[in-house]
């Protein structure tokens, strides 16, 4: 296997692109990752989307359609759908594709168009991402699902609601510096305890917003494609993928992240390293618990300690492990497909020192976590500079 | 509409028929053909006594698509008595106040229905138990 480098990214803002398609979304994306990285050429396009097949009007065969507006018709394009964790999925795919050596250029480009249908469209459709046959017939929304792993969660271990505010503190303070994130307003303990419950004990202050937006990722092998002057060599240093149940009524631990557990612990070994080596982690705060539960399964938190971290100011940008350093899901948004390669677009940005003023003083190593469904697929992606 | 699918679901809706591992006893809803225990083929059908109590619950007030006329409506994970967890909805609660380890027992009830002339689609739901 090839050693694998970033070469360039590119990105929308996430938010309410009424006047734009998922098409030009995706199409904006390609072409500012292809002028970043500064390649004409591109081998394989691997598109992540979860919702565009999704309701009446429906769209499939994505990757066809994304490369033939990129101008690259001819070029070999999929999808890859893991609901949520579709991001994360699709850069896997690339990195596989280059390190294998069949692929030199691989561009992964996420994109999600979430204002195209109403909200009980777009709810039924996130709802997909559960069990069809035994989950979804009793009616839980996507929200419900991680509101039933939370109403345990505190019932097992005695954490009161207000505990899992400064998730979402941090994430809101870290996006009102991040000129692409959805929401770029700060908020405040109290606006959190009053905030709108919206599904109990989740609330609109737990929960991320969905949004409109896409991010791309060009890959190369590291040894034949250096970065441009000014940027350090940048390592895939690990990435896996592992998966879990679909239902949480299946899992043999309900409050544990399966998925993660594996998926990190491989992570690490391809890394060489340690939870103690990451600088800082884009996890998947989709909801507030989720953080929680990723911390633990990731070996920065025994189980059921996710909380303390974070009451402890260990997570805030000065402290031990940095999270959502661009928002995360929580105040960056939540384009669901296209998610997990914001997230890898935002861990690039601090290795190379454009983070804007989200810029962290140490990063060296950084971990981004996508979780797909409740918990269902969960891909943990490493990148180191080289020096 | 899904016909076929909420055939084939009929007993299990109707009457939580689940699976019993041949090699190791294991009790398995929704059957899944293949023990999650063992790993070894697992088809002989066991039918759940329809007892369990609340491992967790909530309300939903902003439901997907197809479930309005229901909301709110309480869904939780029952740890059925055998073993297994199912999500269903509560019902005929009254004024009780739904708690972690409430014992309930399965009733047979309307999960959705749609629009006049559509499909009427029943179901397991799970109410607190009568009986003691």
């Amino acid at each position: 296997m090839r050693n694998v480098g970033v070469l360039g990214y590119g990105m929308v803002p996430v938010g309410e692109h009424w006047g734009q398609s998922a098409l030009e979304l995706a199409g904006a994306a390609v072409q500012a990752a292809r002028i970043d990285a500064g390649v004409e050429r591109i081998d394989l396009l691997v598109v992540a989307n979860m919702l565009a097949a999704c309701g009446s009007h429906g769209q499939l065969n994505l990757g066809a359609q994304i490369a033939d507006w990129s101008g690259l018709r001819g070029i070999e394009a999929f999808k890859a759908e893991s609901a949520c964790a579709s991001g994360g999925s699709a850069f896997r795919c690339a990195w596989l594709a280059v390190a294998s050596g069949q692929v030199d250029l691989a561009l992964v480009v996420g994109v999600e168009k979430m204002t195209e249908t109403l909200v009980p469209e777009v709810t039924l459709g996130l709802a997909s991402a559960a069990d069809a046959d035994y989950e979804i017939p009793h009616g839980p929304s996507f929200v419900a699902l991680n509101a039933l792993i939370m109403q345990r969660y505190m019932h097992e271990y005695g954490w009161k609601h207000e505990d899992f505010a400064p998730f979402s503190i941090v994430a809101h303070e870290n996006a009102s510096r991040n000129p692409y994130a959805r929401l770029q307003d700060r908020i405040s303990p109290e606006a959190y305890r009053k905030a709108r419950m919206i599904c109990d004990p989740i609330n609109l202050l737990d929960a991320s917003p969905i949004g409109d937006g896409a991010a791309a990722l060009v890959l190369a092998p590291l040894d034949r494609y250096p970065p441009r002057s000014g940027r350090a060599p940048l390592r895939v240093a690990g990435c896996a993928s592992s998966t879990d149940s679909l239902a949480i009524h299946d899992r043999r631990q309900p409050l544990r992240l399966q998925a993660a557990e594996e998926s990190s612990a491989r992570a690490y070994a391809m890394a060489g390293i340690g939870p103690k080596d990451v600088d800082f982690f884009e996890l998947h705060d989709a909801f507030s618990i989720m953080s929680a539960l990723s911390l633990e399964a990731s070996g920065f938190a025994a189980p059921g300690q996710g909380p303390r971290l974070a009451l402890d100011g260990e997570l805030q940008a000065d402290g031990r492990l940095p999270i959502a350093t661009h928002g995360g899901l929580k105040a960056r948004g939540h384009p669901v497909g296209a998610t997990g390669v914001y997230q890898i677009v935002e861990v690039v940005r601090q290795l190379w020192g454009e983070a804007g003023r989200n810029q962290l003083r140490r990063a060296h190593t950084g971990m981004a976590q996508n979780i797909g469904g409740s918990g269902a697929t969960i891909v943990t992606t490493l990148l180191q500079t080289q020096n | 509409m899904e016909v076929s699918r909420h055939w084939r679901l009929r007993q299990q809706r109707y009457s939580l028929v689940g699976e019993e591992c041949p090699h190791c006893q294991v009790k398995i809803f929704p059957p899944r053909d293949v023990c999650p225990d063992c790993g070894q083929e697992a088809r002989t059908a066991y039918a759940f006594s329809g007892r369990g109590e609340v491992y967790s619950f909530i309300t939903v007030h902003t439901p997907p698509a197809g479930y309005e006329e229901a909301a709110p409506y309480t869904v939780a994970l029952v740890r059925l008595a055998e073993g297994p967890m199912v999500t269903a909805q509560l019902t005929d609660l009254g004024d009780q106040p739904v708690e972690i380890g409430m014992p309930v027992e399965m009733v047979t009830r309307r999960l959705r229905s749609d629009g006049e002339r559509g499909m009427l689609v029943y179901g397991y739901k799970f109410r607190p138990l009568l009986a003691a």
